[in-house]
């Protein structure tokens, strides 16, 4: 296990110009495992680790690699998001049971050391600790690639989910509010990308035009793209297409944003597999190139984001993608921004202006044609809202996308260049996907 | 309408310690003749640390947004749902905001663009929070 802190990968400043390893780095292979809405903390073949094995094997056998060849491991540490659940994603203790699941590890937790253990990795010599989220995660593991700090690199993103207890703990049913939590606890406030986007949401309906409820075809559209999505939570179980209909009568959370308005917790986990250029040619799928990778760490002025601070950010981290990846708005085919919370794909959509839009647009293009088979298939992955909190659905996507083989959601429209994150407007990542090198 | 009740620290002290005294004082950058909140340990636009002073300021501010909160996470707000929650402006320096429950105005009917005026609520024997009520 090596500490990632030492180790500049990130591409997260202004002007860095063309990333240097462009094209030279390729995805080689996806796994997924099932999704489950909640692991019922008996059934032992589907633990966080156990589903996290299965998704690494998948992505394996899909390239073609045998264990011996994997020198590298990034895996998430954490069952949600890096630290963001703070004390109130922390699920342990608990009853435990025979190795390897007589600790936390394996059963909600999943690291490289556990996993290198589990699945008989005799070569890992990358193998950081302390990842972040998926966003970082895919920009580490190309950089690595292209450094020559390993080879062939696994990125593995669990998300977990236990009955009662997903944020419900720690802090958040604490009396007390502390650290950072004091400017903003006592008024309600238990933190999240919920509240980063909603009241900047409202500013934009006010400064652009539009009502919260003119998000209903985004929503409605994930919906059906993640019915396209064989392994999602949503087609692998049979949840009935959303309608306005519904959308429109569904229940507050913070009113204005619905319950529909924000992704499923699950229980899953996906894996991809990182390689040279030069060796993802020899192996089983095509190679889809990575063309840039950058990300992004916007420090807010005060308590409360506002819609100026955020347009600047996701404008910014619009700039810096395109740079590194020597692209323009309209060399994009393919575009899965980050969903989670529906009033922040807005924001994103409207500063990388793809297909055209741009500020205030959004609600607008919403309103037109966004199906897959359509001439604007926006989010073609169904993300997080149509798929589940997997937050892995935008890379599994694009990389389909790219290959010609995402079935039922194959756009019709060009796909050679792909765009995907999983990312708030303030921190997070976002990589370009070619479907060639250059 | 029990709130959680902030825990100050070191660099919060003065902050809360004002705000126990009915006060509201934020830092002031001398260099850059910039209000901050919440506090930080240096100026955020020049990384000073030195320029850093407490500021009394007037808490007099506008809405610039609101939602209600309907279904939020923290167990001990949980009995006053549904609550506004607002996000406002201070006057003296609209780019400092602060988050307010509006106490005196109902759920759902927060007026965005009103202006509010800085009042004081206890939320623990000896320890008050600053809120923001709606001015006519």
């Amino acid at each position: 296990m090596t500490a990632s802190a030492g180790y500049q990968w990130r591409r997260d400043k202004d002007g860095l110009g063309v990333w240097e390893h462009r094209g030279k780095v390729a995805v080689a292979g996806v796994g997924h495992s099932p999704v489950d809405r909640r692991w019922d903390e008996v059934s032992m073949d589907q633990t966080l680790g156990a589903y996290s094995i299965l998704a690494c094997r998948n992505a394996m056998d899909e390239a073609g690699v045998t264990p011996d060849q994997i020198d590298g491991i990034i895996c998430c540490d954490s069952h949600i998001a890096g630290g963001s659940g703070g004390s109130a994603s922390q699920w342990a203790p608990r009853p435990y049971f025979a190795p390897p699941y007589d600790s936390e590890w394996g059963l909600t937790l999943i690291n490289a050391k556990w996993l290198i253990e589990q699945m008989r990795l005799p070569n890992v010599k990358f193998a950081p600790t302390g990842v972040p989220t998926i966003s970082e995660m895919v920009g580490m593991a190309a950089q690595a690639v292209g450094d020559g700090i390993c080879h062939t690199c696994l990125v593995i993103y669990p998300t977990g989910n236990l009955e009662g207890r997903y944020r419900r703990g720690g802090e958040n049913a604490d009396d007390y509010a502390r650290g950072p939590r004091q400017w903003t606890a006592p008024w309600g406030n238990h933190g999240g990308n919920d509240f980063i986007n909603i009241f900047p949401h409202g500013q934009y309906c006010l400064r652009y035009g539009g009502k919260h409820d003119d998000l209903a075809p985004f929503v409605v559209n994930q919906h059906r793209n993640g019915l396209l999505t064989p392994w999602g939570y949503n087609a692998s179980h049979q949840v009935p297409q959303l309608t306005t209909e519904d959308y429109v009568k569904s229940r507050y959370v913070l009113n204005p944003l619905r319950l529909w308005d924000c992704d499923r917790p699950v229980n899953a986990s996906a894996a991809f597999l990182f390689t040279t250029a030069e060796r993802a040619r020899n192996m089983r799928q095509p190679p889809v190139y990575v063309l840039n990778h950058s990300q992004h760490n916007f420090r807010k002025r005060t308590t409360q984001e506002d819609l100026d601070e955020i347009e600047d950010w996701t404008d910014r981290a619009a700039r810096r993608m395109y740079e590194g990846a020597g692209l323009q708005p309209k060399d994009v085919d393919i575009f899965n921004p980050y969903d989670g919370y529906a009033p922040m794909a807005q924001f994103f959509l409207e500063a990388f202006q793809w297909h055209g839009v741009k500020r205030g647009d959004a609600f607008q293009f919403y309103a037109g044609d966004i199906r897959v088979e359509g001439p604007h298939p926006f989010s073609s992955s169904g993300g997080n809202l149509g798929n589940g909190r997997t937050r892995t659905a935008m890379y599994t996507d694009s990389i389909e996308q790219l290959r010609g083989t995402a079935g039922a959601r194959q756009v019709k429209v060009r796909a050679e260049t792909a765009l995907a994150a999983f990312t708030t407007p303030s921190s997070g990542g976002w990589i370009m996907f070619g479907k060639s090198p250059s | 309408m029990p709130k959680l009740i902030p825990v100050a620290d070191t660099l919060s002290k003065p902050f809360w310690d004002a705000v126990n005294e009915r006060r509201l004082v934020l830092q002031h950058c001398a260099p850059c003749d910039r209000l901050q909140y919440p506090p930080q340990q240096a100026c955020q636009v020049c990384n000073s640390t030195a320029g850093l002073t407490w500021k009394e300021v007037p808490g007099k501010g506008h809405i610039a947004a609101s939602i209600v909160i309907e279904d939020g996470r923290l167990n001990r707000r949980m009995p006053d749902q549904p609550y506004n929650l607002a996000m406002v402006t201070l006057d003296a320096d609209p780019r400092v905001n602060f988050y307010s429950n509006l106490p005196g105005t109902p759920p759902y009917k927060a007026p965005v663009g009103a202006a509010v005026a800085v009042t004081f609520e206890e939320v623990a024997p000896g320890q008050l929070i600053h809120e923001w009520r709606v001015v006519a």
